[in-house]
């Protein structure tokens, strides 16, 4: 027993050293082998590393953009269609809320001289909104109180609108009619706008005013959505809670009124949009997989014709058929774990690269070169089978005598 | 060495064997009830010309082939009985094969085609190496160890040939044509090689469509048209 182990581990053995030996004898012919496994393989790692690496950087932006923020839909209900101003006044009062800034948006037709342009979004925010993004200013001066309470017509433009309607002059201090209304323009927004997952949700508007010109010039008195910043020491589980209890109140306990989104939410929904993107692309990729498995089953049904004779006598020599089998199917096996291997050092060097072009983290993961590495052993051995019972199965008589 | 003592007698019995090849719509009728019995440490020739069926005859009787009737018993089994995977370790421990046309590996040298036999043996490498080199020093050819094939002559791959035919230590040695490709002189030493083998015990059977050649062997028997008949001893030398 002992003896037939030590005997089964040498013809293994020495079936590897062939098998290398018959794949570095053919290196043309073997690695366009495994050409289709290298790039299904290399295609698996860099998606997976990519994917990881961008939901790494999703989540910590969320961390740092979301965190202790609510935002707030309502749908209203017959009695009562949105938040009024006192309203949002109301609700800073609570412990839970240090403050509020309300969404009111708009697309409108925006003109100046002769150009005009339509269709530009603009969106109605209040003074605490810049005191929460200090960096959306580049130039100019922020909303302030006296603004929302005057309802003045003053706005904050990007550099798109700077571009389109301002072309070599200072823009601060100059007018630009939206909607027909002449509105002053005092601040410049920087490149990337609204940072803020709501201005990431909706889209950086082109243009922002005091939220209550908006509502004013959206004939409306009342707010429909809005963000609460919550104060030290309330989450966003409690902050919800105090929350709800107030607008249950303002909403005379109707269901269905407004709904709440903290950003832990919105972060798990794009999770798993993200995951499920990525097991999409994976999935495509995996085709590649099967295809390069195909090319092995190809090549290996053509090495076991070319190689009958060598077949045909190593089973006159005494060889049973499964250690011929064996042969057959590490050599597959090996062809397929080199150009897996091939495959994960270049899905790592894609997805280093597209890191660097994305500027997402760079994260080696095990679970990918496991998965790959696993691919293209299971590839080599189920594509190498038939090729490989089939040398098994040969008849050395036909074997040797077509030499 | 026990079986070879125990089992004294037949080492192998062919009876009423028959084997047709399909050819189409007819049958070849290549051997006809053929009766050979052998006994352990016999030195067996098959003369025949050409297409007489004794590369046929050799297979079935390595075990490499079926007939398509009658009873062949190697060693006290009956051939028919046995699985694939034991008939070929059946070739392995007891059966040594020249084929009529050396066949040896092209892409592994002299010694490394020597060794192959020991592999699916299951013998480790260091062993492998010093039977090989031992063997092929045998059949002189201690300074071609690390040739490949094609850089042999004829000559030398069949001599390459029977030293891997001898590397299991088979009891039983299957030569078919072993001097096909050998001169005057080499001949005579592959001769002189096989007596020796017989005289150690070893069963010897050679094939071969030439007289002179066929005198080496104790005994000779013709086969004509897949006919079997006994040509009686010959000299003994
Ligand atoms: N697979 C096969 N199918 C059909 N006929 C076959 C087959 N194998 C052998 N034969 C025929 O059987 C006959 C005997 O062949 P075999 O190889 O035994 O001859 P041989 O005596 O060894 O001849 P040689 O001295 O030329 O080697 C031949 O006529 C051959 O054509
Ligand atoms: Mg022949």
């Amino acid at each position: 027993m002992l003896r037939s182990i030590r005997s089964t581990f040498i013809m293994i053995g020495e079936c590897f050293k062939m098998s290398l030996a018959n794949i570095l004898g053919n290196r043309a012919r073997s690695f366009l082998t495994v050409l289709g496994i290298l790039i299904g393989v290399a295609a698996v790692i860099a998606l997976i590393t990519t994917v990881n690496g961008f939901s790494g950087s999703l989540s910590s932006s969320f961390s740092s953009m979301g965190a202790g923020t609510l935002t707030v839909t309502v749908s209203g209900s017959d009695l009562k269609s949105g938040m009024t101003t006192a309203d949002l006044d109301e609700l800073t009062e609570l412990d839970a809320v240090e403050g509020v800034t309300p969404s009111v948006s708009m697309n409108a037709r925006v003109s100046r001289g002769g150009s005009y342009e339509t269709g530009i979004s603009v969106s109605g925010k209040n003074a605490y909104y810049f005191r929460q993004n200090e960096d959306l200013l580049t130039r100019g001066r922020a909303l302030n109180i006296t603004d929302e309470e005057s309802m003045t017509f003053v706005c904050i433009i990007s550099p798109d609108m700077v571009e389109e309607f301002f072309y070599g002059v200072d823009p601060i201090g100059e007018s630009l009619y939206i909607d027909g209304i002449p509105f002053l323009v005092v601040g410049l927004m920087s490149e990337d706008g609204d940072s803020s997952i709501a201005g990431m949700m909706n889209g950086s508007p082109d243009i922002l005013v005091p939220y209550t010109t908006a509502m004013k010039m959206n004939n409306t008195n009342v707010v429909t959505s809005f963000t609460a910043y919550l104060a030290d020491g309330w989450n966003s589980e409690t902050g919800a809670e105090a929350l709800e209890a107030k607008l249950d109140g303002m909403f005379s306990y109707e269901d269905d009124c407004y709904e709440i989104m903290d950003m832990s939410s919105i972060e798990d929904t794009m999770q798993s949009m993200l995951s499920m993107v990525s097991a999409l692309l994976a999935g495509i990729a995996s085709i590649a997989l099967v295809v390069g498995g195909i090319g092995i089953m190809n090549m290996m049904l053509t090495t076991v014709t070319e190689r009958t004779v060598e077949i045909g006598l190593k089973k006159a020599l005494g060889a049973i058929p499964w250690q011929i089998q064996m042969q057959f199917l590490i050599e597959s096996f090996l062809l397929s774990i080199i150009g897996g291997a091939a495959g994960i050092a270049l899905g790592l060097l894609l997805s280093l690269i597209l890191s660097k072009v994305m500027g997402t983290s760079f994260v080696i993961s095990t679970f990918a070169i496991a998965l790959g590495a696993g691919f293209s052993a299971a590839v080599g051995i189920i594509f190498g089978w038939a090729p490989a019972r089939k040398a098994s199965k040969l008849n050395p008589i036909d074997a040797l005598r077509s030499a | 060495m026990d079986a070879m003592t125990a089992d004294k007698g037949a080492f192998f019995r062919m009876e009423k064997i028959n084997k047709y090849y399909q050819m189409g719509e007819e049958q070849a009728h290549i051997l006809k009830d053929i009766d050979l019995s052998i006994d352990e440490g016999e030195y067996l020739s098959v003369l025949g010309p050409s297409g007489s069926g004794k590369s046929t005859l050799m297979n079935i009787i390595g075990c490499l082939d079926v007939p398509t009737s009658g009873q062949y018993t190697l060693r006290g089994r009956s051939v028919d009985e046995l699985t694939e995977a034991e008939l070929a370790r059946l070739r392995s421990a007891e059966i040594g094969f020249v084929f009529q046309n050396s066949q040896l590996l092209p892409r592994l040298t002299a010694q490394k085609n020597v060794e192959l036999p020991l592999i699916y043996a299951g013998v480790g490498p260091r062993e492998r190496r010093r039977r090989a080199r031992e063997l092929l020093e045998r059949v002189g050819l201690s300074d071609r160890m690390e040739h490949l094939p094609n850089q042999l002559s004829g000559g030398q791959q069949q001599r390459v040939a029977i030293a891997r035919a001898l590397a299991g230590n088979p009891t039983l040695l299957l030569a078919d044509e072993p001097t096909g490709a050998l001169d005057q002189k080499t001949g005579k030493q592959v001769m002189a090689l096989f007596k020796a083998l017989n005289d150690e015990g070893r069963t010897i059977i050679m094939i071969t469509h030439d007289m002179n050649i066929a005198k080496n062997a104790r005994r000779v028997v013709h086969i004509i048209d897949g006919e079997l008949t006994e040509g009686g001893g010959t000299n003994d030398a």
